[in-house]
């Protein structure tokens, strides 16, 4: 447990840093420090797939934030900060901070299972890093382990999920992706033509 | 002269030392980004993670030897081509899932036609199919993005005006 509070204080350091400061490098660096800690924190709570993941796109993203900022010579920020979005923001981190404490009132899975049989909802989350279908039985994630290697044939059983038992999804977010990346393309040829011709 | 010592690393490429060991890695990442997409069934890894491991290395060839050389490799319509295949591809399998196994998506390879053993590489039916095909899209629209990108920033000395813009 000690080592999920270390990457959490690190990503909160970080996200800190990137939002205060001036230097353009330094924030695109801390942004990257951020996904670098999510990654090592997924590892940590036994994802693999998810953690290969979100390090490489980072390491991509990261890629992408220097190409468009620091290479067009924007290496510093300035300009004050308005008063009212001030104001908002600190009123949504204390709202939000009022809500993470309610739910840090954590119990073992065992209480829970017995506060389950008297009253069927939920009175508070079970301690972090379980996964959240130990203490409900009956949901159809206790099917996808015990039978996807048969109906499947995929020793993966996150493969088998996301390709054949929730293939739908995947096919909407293909989508998702399909057009943003269509939509960003045609916006910045356009602009990038216009570029390469005003400079012939 | 200015220019020679100035060794800008946007469109132009770096220096030989970076040409000539990215010349030696970026086959390796490319095999390792083809390896994630093939296994994904098998071990963590899968469509998405491997495409952009695939994206990663024509990105580190792009860095290394600037934009030209890349786009005679693989030019921008070839690029939105392969996008559009894969696409197509993973909506192929869906629908072929309609036509030969009675609903949208199943898996008919597994559950009709070729079951195959579990934990070999020949196995689960549509899913290393569906794989490839997400893998060929995610790889071809990274790298549309990141190229066209690249387009849009160009070499810069500082002080001189850049078209109107700050």
């Amino acid at each position: 447990m000690a080592i999920f509070y270390t990457l959490l204080l690190f990503m909160i350091i970080a996200a800190i840093i990137a939002v205060e400061t001036k230097n353009l490098l330094s924030a695109v660096i801390c942004v990257g420090a951020i996904g670098f800690g999510g990654s090592l924190m997924f590892l940590f709570l036994r994802a693999p797939d998810i953690a290969i993941t979100q390090i490489v796109v980072e390491v991509l993203g990261l890629i992408i934030l220097i190409r468009a900022t620091i290479s067009r010579d924007l290496t510093f920020i300035t300009g004050d900060r308005e008063f009212f979005g001030t104001v908002v923001s600190v009123v949504i981190i204390f709202v939000i901070f009022l809500a993470g404490v309610k739910i840090l009132e954590t119990k073992p899975v065992e209480e829970i299972q017995e506060i389950r049989k008297s009253q069927p909802q939920f009175v508070t989350l079970p301690d972090f890093g379980t996964a959240i279908f130990d203490v409900a039985p009956e949901a159809a994630s206790q099917t996808y382990i015990s039978q996807g290697l048969e109906k499947t044939g995929a020793a993966n059983l996150v493969a088998s999920v996301i390709l054949d038992f929730r293939a739908y999804d995947t096919l909407g977010e293909a989508t998702v992706l399909f057009t943003a990346i269509i939509g960003a393309t045609v916006i910045l040829r356009r602009k990038s033509r216009k570029l390469l011709e005003d400079a012939d | 002269m200015a220019e020679k010592e100035k060794n800008s690393n946007g469109v132009k490429g770096m220096t030989v030392i970076v040409k000539t060991i990215s010349s030696w890695v970026k086959v390796l990442i490319f095999l390792f980004g083809i390896y994630i997409i093939l296994f994904g069934h098998l071990t963590p890894g899968g469509g998405f993670a491997g495409g952009v491991i695939v994206a990663g290395s024509y990105v580190l060839l792009m860095l290394a030897f600037g934009r030209e050389f890349v786009e005679e490799n693989l030019s921008l319509p070839v690029a939105s081509r392969l996008d559009c295949l894969g696409a197509f591809l993973f909506a192929l399998i869906a629908i072929l899932g309609l036509a030969l196994g009675g609903s949208f998506f199943v898996n008919f390879l597994y559950q009709k036609y070729l079951p195959g053993e579990a934990l070999n590489l020949i196995s689960a039916g549509t899913i290393p199919l569906s794989n490839i095909a997400i893998g060929l899209k995610v790889a071809a629209s990274l790298f549309l993005v990141i190229f066209t990108l690249s387009i849009c920033c160009k070499d810069f000395k500082p002080g001189t005006p850049v078209n109107g813009k700050e």
